[in-house]
């Protein structure tokens, strides 16, 4: 009879615990579906300079869901990363790689400077001086009907190459890549 | 066993007691308030509770540094009221949530002064709470057999520092926005757990839609609940131990006691 009672019990806190836990946890766990968003023709990126486009992070958000990014024509003598179908067109994420502000590109120096903690970037988005741990994320593009698309984000390590996206802070060379792993939720593309 | 005062006016006058005087207004009015509260006791027996929480003996010593405990209580009782205000105007969706709060500063009535009660009253119960915290280190109050409302302090301290982090959001300004996207990252940026608690927190990998709700529960309805919950704990005990004597007031030694001991 008490264990009838306390197993009721039991049960009953389950039932109302189990749904309000996943409910709270369930963005952990939701798939981003796939974007490409299209911000122009390929004759609008030169190869030595950055121009920004505004592309949209999260749909359903309105102004908060946007996000600059800025972009330009791959460059072969300094872009050293193999070709694929994903950076004939390099776009840079304007998020520091220190603790998130957002980084500026400034035209005169050639660098990204971040307003927060003084991290500044190189033109390849490789950090040059201040507290950022990896060079700024990036974003795959492809050209597709005549239009250049950004799709989604990724990450670089000090090499620039490619990881499932990771917040800022998160190092990325050495043990970095296991201390901070990958959500189950948006990885890179397949075989890239 | 602890001798309480009696509450003035308790008890009602004995029946077929000689009237003095005739009964002014007064009289009668403070025998109708006797009575009711006369019915409610004899159906509660909560006068005795309420002696015992109000006339408590306090030690020799006893200062002003004592009342940073209550003046916290006050900070937080004074947010509980002006955010319940606050909640009435204001409207957590991304779309909304800046022009609601502009809403409230211009064009409700009083509206920037509860807001700024609100905004200035967070930054005084953070001090108030520590400065109540430094109290009762320095004076030891945290000791024997007080430890466990010690604990019951850094779980209150951790969650205001919360409530402080999840407010701050919400005005939804570029200083909001940007704070909250560093201290997100912040959390994030501990190993192993930091990745999903960041996820957690923002409710996915970016600021979206739902961060804000997220921020707006987690501020005004989960850690209000909790607070209140802890600080019934938290003075339970102050009035189970009572309080502690300033680390210089000593015992007077009873010359007689020690004689009978030897
Ligand atoms: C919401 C926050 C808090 C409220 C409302 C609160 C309230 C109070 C009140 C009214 C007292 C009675 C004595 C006095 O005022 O000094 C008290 C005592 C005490 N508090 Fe707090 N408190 C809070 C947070 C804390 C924190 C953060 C700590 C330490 C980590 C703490 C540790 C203690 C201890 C050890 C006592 C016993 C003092 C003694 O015996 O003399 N409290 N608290
Ligand atoms: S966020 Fe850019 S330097 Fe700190």
């Amino acid at each position: 009879m008490t264990g009838l009672a306390n197993g009721g019990g039991g049960i009953a806190i389950g039932m109302i615990a189990v749904p309000a836990l996943g409910f709270a946890l369930a963005p952990n766990l939701d798939k981003k579906p796939l974007a490409w968003e299209a911000v122009g023709t390929p004759e609008e990126f030169s190869q030595d300079t950055y121009v920004s486009r505004t592309i949209t992070l999260t749909p359903g958000a309105g102004e908060t869901g946007k996000s600059t990014v800025y972009m330009r024509a791959r460059n072969a003598e300094i872009d050293k990363e193999p070709v694929d179908d994903y950076n004939q067109f390099i776009a840079i994420s304007t998020r520091c790689m220190h603790l998130g502000c957002p980084v500026r590109y400034v035209d005169a120096s050639e660098r990204f400077i971040c307003p927060c903690h003084g991290g500044v970037y190189d033109f390849l988005g490789q950090v040059q001086g201040g507290p950022p741990v990896r060079p700024l994320d990036r974003f795959y593009t492809r050209i597709k009907d005549g239009l250049v698309e950004v799709g989604p984000r990724f990450s670089v390590n000090s090499e620039l190459k490619r990881f499932s996206p990771r917040d800022p802070a998160q190092d990325l060379d050495g043990i970095g890549q296991y201390l901070f792993p990958s959500r189950p939720t948006i990885r890179k593309l397949p075989g890239t | 066993m602890l001798k309480l005062p009696s509450v003035p006016g308790a008890t009602p006058p004995r029946p077929g007691t000689p009237a003095a005087e005739p009964k002014t207004k007064l009289d009668n009015a403070a025998e109708a308030a006797t009575a009711a509260l006369g019915w409610l006791d004899e159906r509660t027996a909560l006068s005795g509770t309420a002696r015992f929480v109000m006339f408590r003996k306090v030690p020799k010593g006893t200062n002003w540094f004592y009342t940073l405990g209550t003046s916290t209580m006050f900070a937080f009782m004074s947010q509980v009221i002006t955010g319940v205000i606050l909640a009435m105007f204001y409207d957590p969706s991304p779309n909304r949530a800046y022009e609601s709060m502009r809403y409230i500063n211009n064009d409700v009535w009083a509206g920037q002064f509860v807001h700024g009660m609100h905004r200035w009253g967070a930054t005084v119960m953070v001090i108030f709470i520590f400065l109540h915290m430094g109290r009762t280190f320095f004076f030891g109050a945290y000791k024997y057999p007080r430890e466990l409302n010690w604990v019951i302090g850094v779980l209150l301290v951790l969650l205001v520092m919360i409530m402080a982090f999840t407010g701050y959001l919400l005005p939804w300004d570029q200083r909001a926005y940007w704070a909250t996207a560093v201290g997100v990252n912040i959390f994030a940026s501990a190993p192993i757990a930091g990745p999903y608690l960041g996820d957690f927190l923002r409710a996915g990998p970016d600021f979206g839609a739902t961060t804000l709700s997220r921020f707006y529960s987690i501020h005004m309805l989960v850690l209000p609940g909790l607070i209140m919950g802890l600080i019934g704990a938290h003075l339970y005990l102050v009035i189970k131990h009572g309080t502690t004597a300033p680390p210089w007031v000593t015992a007077e030694l009873d010359e007689e006691l020690r004689s009978e001991e030897v």
